[in-house]
């Protein structure tokens, strides 16, 4: 689907671009005093600025009245990351606290979720669980985001070479089923934490990069760009602020669509036991402690499931939501 | 065509073989000498040494890679290092496990996800199409380890339907069928929806209909087809997420498939198995997606005149 969009984006590109550079020709013969076009130049991209801030106002005003269960999802998203950060207050106990004369007791006034095989409060471990999903959902993919639209850019914009290593490497990434390519990261590192960090930045990349090629080979046909260029501005520059500002509202939807499968990538590695080690809070850990009990106490798995349920899809409704109001291209892919 | 395809297999054959460096690479920059891991605790240096000679590790990591590339070619993947097997004779007996699992799994998925995103189309902003969407996005946010524990929970102990774990018979596939069929179903369901509603709005449609065709013949014989199309590729791109999501069923089923290799080798700590399994699945991967690639060539005329 993604790979036909871009293919028939690309040959129209090829074909506008031959266009744009025509026009450049005559548009450069004309100008006069480049100190006149950088002035209406920088009037443009004022204008520009300003169009942009109302459309965004606009766009997520249309957001909050078409779509009320993505403005929910985001109330709820705040409310969990508030728990989350403040969870040595709102936790009733110490999570790693052991209580093993209380092992395993039923949901209870006491214990609002029972406790695990050594007396720890689940409620409790669950909240604490949820700083490390929201951190492995926000960090990780915020890195590999960085990663792949520098790449996404570099590839788009230079093209040639540069760009065939960096697309073919890209197809390399994906090629990989991305659970068994973090696992292999995490078997290397050994588990833990700070290792879950780095396995999925550096796993998730490549989608990213390929988005951002796709829409950079567009915008830099656009005729704002060819007249920066045209002016003399460098590459630098115009990626940074003519292109990418452009693939933002991808980008801002891309990253509320990609939290949620960094997170699951978490809990399905401690779940396999390659992620985060005991004692950590993890969700995916709590699952397959719990997994012991399941027809005993099934609330001891099936809670941290519900958690780790109930973020994703919280995401996945806003990161919908979102892109049906920024991001059109998008759609469906 | 003929030239569309070959330029396609030219093009997977180097993504292939960097994904072999990439395995390699990554898993040998590991601290650690295997022929130590092998030999195991209180151990000579001698033996050490010779146990490193005999599988080439004292060799420059390009002649290991291209001796390993080699010999991968020839369906060779070293001997692992704990069952003092060869490695593709290990991943051999374990595939048809996991192909049993996703090949049933293919069909929950296309089965559910495909009526679900129909029925979604045609009631279009209903009732119906917003509680199948819903319940779709809730599939496809579940957690494979979630469905699969929910399932044996209510049905092989609530109401002892189906075995709890096991591998040999039909009644042990249905729930981890079902646990790994259901993100796809979602995925395949919201796809499915969101094709035909657009398909259902060309031109064509509206001759069918003038025509005097039935809404039923309508959609079975005119829009549905058009509108499977991407959904066939991207039943065949979901390979690598149903491997990535087999790991998982395995685990909790403990049916002794690919992916419980590749978590019993980094147990183990078996690194020659570990590499062997995630190669020999992201070979799968890429073979599905060229299919997938040179199907829709082959559906879609379009795509042949701009490749």
């Amino acid at each position: 689907m993604d790979k036909r969009k871009n293919r028939l984006r690309e040959s129209t590109d090829a074909g506008a671009g031959a266009e744009m550079r025509q026009a450049d020709r005559v548009y450069g013969a004309q100008a006069g005093g480049a100190d006149g076009l950088q002035a209406g130049y920088a009037d443009a991209l004022e204008a520009e600025a300003i169009g942009e801030a109302e459309t965004w106002k606009e766009q997520l005003k249309k957001l909050a009245r078409q779509n009320k269960l993505a403005v929910f999802s985001a109330v709820l998203i705040g409310v969990i990351l508030l728990i989350a950060v403040f969870a040595p207050v709102t936790a009733p106990y110490d999570p790693y606290a052991q209580d093993l004369v209380n092992r395993l007791a039923a949901p209870s006034a006491q214990h609002w979720l029972g406790t695990d095989d050594l007396g720890r409060d689940m409620a409790s471990r669950i909240i604490y669980g949820a700083r490390i999903s929201m951190a492995i959902g926000l960090l990780p993919t915020m890195i590999s985001m960085v990663i792949g639209t520098i790449l996404g850019l570099i590839a788009g914009y230079y093209g040639g070479k540069v760009d065939f290593v960096i697309m073919r490497l890209a197809d390399v990434m994906l090629a990989f089923p991305s659970l068994l390519l973090a696992m292999v990261i995490m078997y290397t590192m050994g588990g833990g934490l700070v290792n879950i960090f780095i396995a999925l930045s550096l796993v998730n990349w490549a989608g990213t990069a390929r988005i951002v090629r796709s829409q950079t080979l567009s915008l830099k046909e656009a005729e704002y760009v060819e007249a920066a260029r045209s002016i003399g501005v460098k590459g630098r520059t115009i990626l940074l602020r003519h292109i990418l500002p452009n693939c933002l509202p991808s980008l801002i939807v891309l990253f509320t669509l990609n939290i949620p499968s960094a997170i699951l990538s978490e809990a399905s590695l401690s779940f396999l036991g390659v992620g985060a080690q005991p004692p950590s809070a993890s969700w995916g850990l709590a699952v397959v402690r719990g997994k012991k009990y399941l027809f005993t106490e099934p609330w001891l798995s099936i809670a941290p499931c519900a958690a780790i349920m109930i973020v994703v899809l919280a995401f996945n409704f806003l990161g919908d939501g979102l892109r049906d109001v920024l991001d059109p291209y998008l759609k469906e892919q | 065509m003929i030239k569309h395809i070959v330029k396609r297999i030219l093009i997977a054959i180097p993504v292939l073989i960097c994904v072999i460096l990439v395995i390699f690479v990554m898993l040998r920059i590991l601290p650690g000498n295997p022929a130590e891991t092998m030999a195991g605790e209180h151990v000579s240096q001698a033996v050490i040494d010779k146990i490193s000679r005999e599988m080439g590790l004292d060799e420059p990591l390009y002649i290991q890679f291209f001796k390993y590339l080699a010999n991968a070619v020839r369906g060779d993947f070293g001997t692992s290092y704990r069952l003092n097997r060869n490695v593709t004779g290990i991943i051999l007996e374990a595939f048809p496990n996991t192909v049993k699992l996703s090949i049933c799994a293919a069909v929950i998925a296309w089965v559910i996800g495909i009526t679900a995103g129909l029925v979604a189309a045609i009631n279009q902003n209903r009732i119906l199409d917003r509680l199948f969407m819903g319940v779709s996005l809730a599939g496809v946010s579940m957690p494979v380890f979630m469905i699969a524990l929910v399932l044996q929970y209510l049905f092989a102990f609530q109401f002892k339907i189906f075995p709890v774990s096991g591998y040999d018979s039909l009644a042990c596939m249905v729930l981890p069928a079902i646990s790994l069929g259901w993100n796809s179903a979602g995925s395949i369901a919201r796809m499915t929806r969101s094709n035909l509603v657009e398909v259902m709005q060309g031109d064509y449609i509206r001759t069918a209909r003038a025509k005097g065709l039935r809404e039923s013949g309508v959609i079975i014989g005119h829009a549905l087809k058009n509108a499977m199309l991407p959904v066939v590729t991207m039943m065949a791109l979901q390979i690598s997420s149903m491997l990535s999501g087999a790991v998982l069923t395995e685990s909790v089923f403990g049916i002794p498939g690919i992916g419980r290799l590749a978590v019993n080798a980094i147990e183990t700590r078996d690194m020659p198995l570990l590499q062997g399994t995630v190669i020999f699945t992201t070979i799968l991967v890429i073979i599905g997606n060229l299919v997938a690639d040179i199907l829709y060539s082959v559906l879609d005329p379009r795509i042949r005149e701009v490749a």
